[in-house]
């Protein structure tokens, strides 16, 4: 053996790096778990000295009291865990529906910015300063006042069509349920797969040949037809449950609180205008020899954007978008403020009455660790989707 | 032999004027048939809504403090309710003969961070006037000191205490978010492992939960019989959330150095902190200036949640004054316009700020 790679260090002494990185680690580690069994002991002890139970074992015993909305029936005879579940569904209700609005309102006005009429242009951008340096949790409020105070009451509801808006919120009919509800979502699977079908042969089309052809609004079609085609199969039912004036307020149909409504709104408006500096931001990114190059081409200013600017402009938008969404669930629990049940109020009211705060709030923490981890999963998957594959 | 006589081509016309108003005006606003439309239906919409919301706000708003006038029918807006308020939702419930020491002390605190703003004072000193400030200002406020009657934390509230805990957890969780940034790039898995988790656990969780954590848990986190100020519980809950975001924005700036640095540092002979701190930090700050500004935007704007646990910043500061008194109670919108014209005010100044800085950067680059 006559090798001449050196012999391996394996020198404990100061001067060796790896020696003083493991020295370093050890002593980070001895610090924060000492700091960690510090906290954990008081805690333990001032619990015990306050005679302060500790456990999970409340989220069994029954809740005792109302929640003002849910998506499923609740009563106050309920266990803990079905509160807290109500909560949670109240979050995810009002976060999902405000990302979708967020994303389409914050994209026009991102969009807008690149208007050829400055008025629409000096719109946009007064939206977004005046919305964003404004606190979001003032603008809940403002949103809520508004709604509970400035609104006629139930008896001078608000009525466009067949909606009635007052202090009691926004009332609109809802279809009976029947056989033929059951028929359109029959109808609607078929379409999903078909819609699914076409827009895959249209993208390989596209890769293959170059040829353009309409990719979102043609598998929709196909989807709303199917679905369309499967209620009218079903005996085209068309009874709707509308709401009236009653004496007091508006009864039957649907109804959206205005706690709701003001949580909505507010976090709506506030993120679409971060979203809207988001999509701005990615727009202005593409190097402007693109666009001129696409007009070069002979490509129109709508084949412009949807070929070349949009798909450039993804990349960066995506996970700078992620955050927003992140921040607007996130943002969410400030509907503790207004009152809306979502799961930091059904929390804070639990905690209240069992007095387990460490139990109460991890557990609202753990519940947007876990939407926050996965809302970034799902994005991550669509970046890596969206990111153009270099070679 | 023929002659010919010169006959010019006729003159091409003058080029389209493309300056002045009436260029831009058709350049703008009336292009094609589009662009007019848009503007005739935008235009019109203003010109319906920007006479009525002068009406309410201006013609016919009631200044004096006077809430029966502002009930009479067709009365505007009722801004008497910031005649008569003012002086609580601005400074909570400090008490009212003393309110000049929360004043000073905020003008003192406001002028030290534009100041710091600024280029020229950007030296050694300024983190030492930072700390005189502070102390003047905490003086100022709790008093006890110098024939001054003491003020206890739970009175203090409105603006003052807004900008304290925007302008002290920005200040304090500045060295802890650079340690957890240098921590995340760090080569020992422990420390880097340590410091991701906490900055995606932090991250990951509103600013809500941290605050109820701060009043509701750090008193039995603390040993027995010690106890500490809602006010700093509240701070350290802001701190420790700010910092973590802050940890993100310098470790992109992190980032941004080129590695060529780093070695160049290395062949030089450096040691780790000799390069972080003559190397690698000089360049990386001055990228990352624009983005501490907005994460200080964004802790200024959330510092409006601590109203949520009880302390009276200007948010709950205004609620406290208009809930208390039902004769004002109805005009809880003109109260909420007000505030949100002073967060307006501070915020958009520092997103021009921060957007000015950001092009003295990318100058930089430029050149």
């Amino acid at each position: 053996m006559n090798s001449n790679t050196p012999p391996k260090k394996n020198n404990w002494s100061w001067r060796s790096q790896a020696f003083r990185g493991l020295i370093y680690q050890l002593i980070a580690i001895t610090a924060i778990s000492g700091v960690v069994w510090f906290l954990a002991h008081n805690t333990l002890e001032n619990m015990r000295v306050r005679g302060i139970q500790s456990g999970f074992d409340f989220l069994n015993q029954a809740a005792g009291f109302d929640i003002g909305e849910s998506l499923y029936p609740f009563d106050s005879g309920e266990a803990y865990w079905r509160a807290f579940l109500v909560g949670v569904t109240n979050t995810l209700r009002v976060a999902v529906l405000g990302i979708i609005l967020a994303t389409v309102l914050g994209t026009l006005l991102g969009v807008g910015r690149f208007s050829r009429n400055a008025l629409v242009r000096g719109l946009c951008l007064s939206y977004v300063e005046f919305f964003r340096n404004i606190p979001v949790l003032l603008q809940l409020l403002m949103w809520y006042v508004i709604l509970t105070e400035v609104l006629p009451t139930a008896a001078d509801a608000w009525t466009v069509g067949p909606l009635f808006l007052s202090k009691g919120g926004l009332n609109y009919p809802i279809p009976v349920w029947s056989t033929g509800q059951l028929w359109a979502a029959y109808g609607l699977l078929p379409g999903l797969l078909l819609g699914w079908l076409y827009r895959r042969w249209a993208v390989r089309q596209f890769e293959a040949t170059g040829q353009v052809r309409s990719m979102v609004l043609l598998p929709l079609l196909i989807v709303v037809l199917a679905s369309v085609a499967g209620w009218a199969l079903g005996g085209a039912p068309t009874e709707f449950n509308r709401p009236f004036k009653g004496d007091f307020s508006i009864e039957n149909g649907g109804a959206l609180t205005p706690e709701f409504l003001a949580v909505l709104m507010g976090l709506t408006l506030y993120t679409a205008s971060f979203i809207a500096e988001v999509v701005r931001g990615g727009i202005s990114s593409v190097a402007r020899g693109q666009g001129e190059a696409a007009s070069a081409l002979g490509l129109n200013r709508k084949q412009e954007m949807r070929l070349v600017m949009l798909p450039q402009a993804l990349r960066v938008i995506i996970p700078p978008l992620t955050n927003q969404y992140l921040n607007l669930t996130k943002n969410s629990s400030l509907a503790v403020a207004i009152g809306y049940p979502d799961v930091v109020s059904i929390a804070n009211t639990a905690l209240n009455q069992t007095g387990r705060a460490v139990e109460c709030i991890s557990l609202v923490m753990l519940v947007y660790l876990i939407t926050s981890l996965g809302t970034s999963l799902l994005m991550n998957w669509y970046n890596s989707r969206a990111a153009i594959k270099e070679r | 032999m023929n002659t010919t006589t010169f006959q010019p081509i006729a003159p091409r016309p003058a080029p389209v004027n493309t300056e002045g108003p009436v260029a831009w005006v058709k350049a703008n606003l009336l292009a094609d048939w589009k662009t007019s439309l848009a503007t005739l239906v935008i235009g019109g919409v203003l010109l319906w809504l920007v006479p009525q919301i002068l009406n309410w706000a201006i013609v016919k708003a009631v200044w004096a403090a006077n809430y029966d006038a502002c009930r009479a029918d067709g009365a505007g807006a009722c801004w008497g309710v910031i005649t008569e308020k003012y002086r609580i939702i601005i400074f909570g419930r400090y008490p009212f003969e003393e309110q000049w020491r929360p004043l000073v002390a905020t003008l003192l605190l406001t002028g030290l961070l534009v100041a710091s703003c600024m280029r020229m004072f950007w030296r050694a000193w300024l983190p030492l006037l930072w700390l005189v400030v502070l102390a003047v200002f905490f003086a100022l406020m709790y008093g006890n000191t110098l024939g001054l009657s003491k003020v206890e934390t739970d009175r203090w509230g409105g603006l003052p205490l807004t900008i304290l805990l925007a302008s002290l957890s920005l200040v304090m969780s500045f060295p802890l978010a650079l340690l957890i940034a240098l921590g995340r790039r760090s080569n020992l898995p422990a420390i880097r492992s340590f410091c991701t988790i906490y900055v995606e656990l932090i991250r990951g969780v509103p600013l809500i939960s941290v605050l109820f954590m701060a009043s509701f848990m750090f008193p039995l986190f603390m040993p027995p019989g010690v106890n500490i100020d809602v006010l700093v519980r509240v701070l350290v809950g802001i701190t420790l959330f700010a910092a973590a975001y802050s940890a993100e924005v310098i470790r992109g700036g992190l980032q941004a150095v080129p590695k060529g640095q780093v070695e160049a540092a290395a062949t030089l002979g450096l040691s780790y902190w000799q390069t972080q701190r003559k190397i690698v930090l000089p360049q990386a700050l001055a990228m990352v200036v624009p983005g501490i500004m907005n994460n200080f935007i964004s802790t200024f704007k959330d510092t409006s949640l601590v109203t949520i646990v009880s302390l009276y910043e200007l948010t709950g500061a205004m609620s406290l004054a208009l809930n208390s008194d039902a004769n004002w109670r109805p005009f809880t919108i003109e109260g909420y316009i007000f505030i949100a014209l002073i967060y307006f005010v501070f915020c958009f100044s520092m997103s021009r700020y921060s957007h000015w800085v950001e092009t003295q950067v990318n100058k930089s680059k430029l050149r």
